[in-house]
């Protein structure tokens, strides 16, 4: 049993560490910049998360985890509360974040202000292969395995990739 | 409160119809990565469709206040019948082949971009929200959706002849996008809702530019089609409802 005064917004974030993102398993969900607030109070704790994309079904997941991990942590009583506003953005992931993205073979997102704001047609970012750093690649398509990322192949180790898109 | 209700529930069909139709491609895309690209924008608009439909649940269940049965999203979606949904003409018509499919896409997600990008000023915090999430998403739908009219009206011969079907099935209802229903013009007086009249010339520009791009013609004056925002639909809106609404048709309160 664990009272109030023992609760610390410290304690819950580095359980919360152990909430991965099910579609890419190495981002905690403090690695992918969603969570907003912890709120404690007498006997509940609630934590406030944003989605990455409005139809990402990763987010229902993420939030049973959520309450699931706090609660073999013995927090029974945990709100997840989604706020919309202001919209989750690329830059909000921590670069340790980036740095596990690009070990686990994902590349990370670029900074937004290279990118974001594309002409059509125009040729896709430059994107370094995770796998031999080089920028020699080229986007087959804008779409990938989830909404958050574009498929890129390699031009020189010739290997496909999933790019985690600046948005 | 009701006119807010009923523009939140527009917005959400809206989105909602679009995305299973786009949905129908999933695994008969042309090429894999369309067939992804489809599906994923699909799962955008369906994310949109939530959100929207979670606020609207919200303010109908402070208007009832009945705990026992409360309405929620899944109520709104798989509970309403075809003369409530309240989305446009244009969303519910068939997918018909690639070019008709990205045609719709097209005409809609400029659409969309332009109305969001005045929402996400709304006086209705969690409206404005929603529209400010939902635009990041729609200007890749908008981008993708260009660059394929472009590709398509200027690729081949028999390319460019499916275009011009698809601008002839497609092109009378995109009016209705732009007549106003009797919640849009109340919201909209309110600082809420945005006054889709106003949207026209700037959404009739671009279907210039990138027509022009792609080598297609705009259509003169055509009989536009309407009735969708207030309930009067096309045949096909019951066989979309009919396949979305199967499940909790026929096994009421089913849960995965």
């Amino acid at each position: 049993m664990i009272t109030s005064t023992e609760i610390s917004e410290k304690k819950i974030r580095s359980i919360l560490e152990e909430v991965k993102d099910p579609e890419v398993p190495v981002l905690s969900v403090l690695d992918l910049g969603i969570l907003r607030e912890i709120k404690i109070s007498e006997n509940e704790v609630e934590i406030f998360i944003t989605p990455t994309y409005s139809g990402c079904p990763a987010m229902d997941v993420i939030r049973m985890n959520i309450q699931m991990t706090l609660l073999s942590h013995g927090f029974k009583n945990v709100k997840v509360t989604q706020v919309l506003s202001p919209a989750w953005t690329t830059e909000w992931m921590s670069e340790e974040g980036k740095r596990k993205l690009k070990e686990y073979g994902i590349a990370p997102p670029n900074p937004k202000q290279q990118v974001c704001d594309q002409k059509l047609f125009a040729s896709a970012e430059a994107v370094q292969c995770p796998h031999c750093n080089s920028y020699h690649t080229h986007r087959v398509s804008e779409f990938g395995s989830t909404a958050c990322k574009a498929l890129y192949v390699c031009d020189d180790c010739k290997e496909p990739f999933d790019y985690f898109k600046c948005h | 409160m009701s006119t807010l209700i009923d523009y939140t529930l527009h917005l959400a069909d809206n989105s909602l119809i679009l995305g299973q139709r786009n949905s129908e491609w999933c695994g008969h895309g042309p090429v894999l990565e369309q067939d992804i690209a489809i599906t994923n924008i699909s799962l955008d608009l369906i994310g949109q469709a939530r959100n929207f439909y979670q606020y609207a649940a919200s303010l109908i269940n402070q208007t009832i206040k009945q705990s026992n049965n409360p309405v929620t999203e899944d109520s709104l979606a798989y509970l309403r019948t075809e003369r409530e949904f309240k989305n446009c003409l244009l969303v519910e018509q068939p997918n018909g082949d690639w070019g008709q499919t990205i045609l719709r896409q097209f005409f809609f997600s400029q659409y969309q971009y332009l109305l969001f990008q005045q929402l996400q000023h709304s006086k209705d915090e969690q409206l404005a929200a929603i529209a400010a999430k939902s635009l990041k998403e729609v200007s890749y739908h908008l981008r993708w959706s260009s660059e394929w009219v472009i590709r398509l009206g200027d690729g081949t011969e028999e390319s460019h002849s499916r275009m011009l079907k698809a601008i002839d099935e497609l092109w009378m209802y995109t009016g209705e996008l732009f007549q106003a229903a009797g919640y849009e013009l109340q919201t909209a007086k309110e600082g809420i809702g945005v006054d889709v009249s106003l949207l026209k010339p700037k959404w009739e520009e671009k279907i210039k530019e990138i027509f022009s791009e792609a080598t297609l013609p705009v259509p003169e004056k055509v009989f536009m089609q309407s009735g969708g925002k207030d309930g009067k639909h096309t045949e096909h809106l019951g066989y979309i409802l009919t396949e979305l609404q199967y499940m909790q048709r026929a096994y009421p309160g089913n849960e995965w």
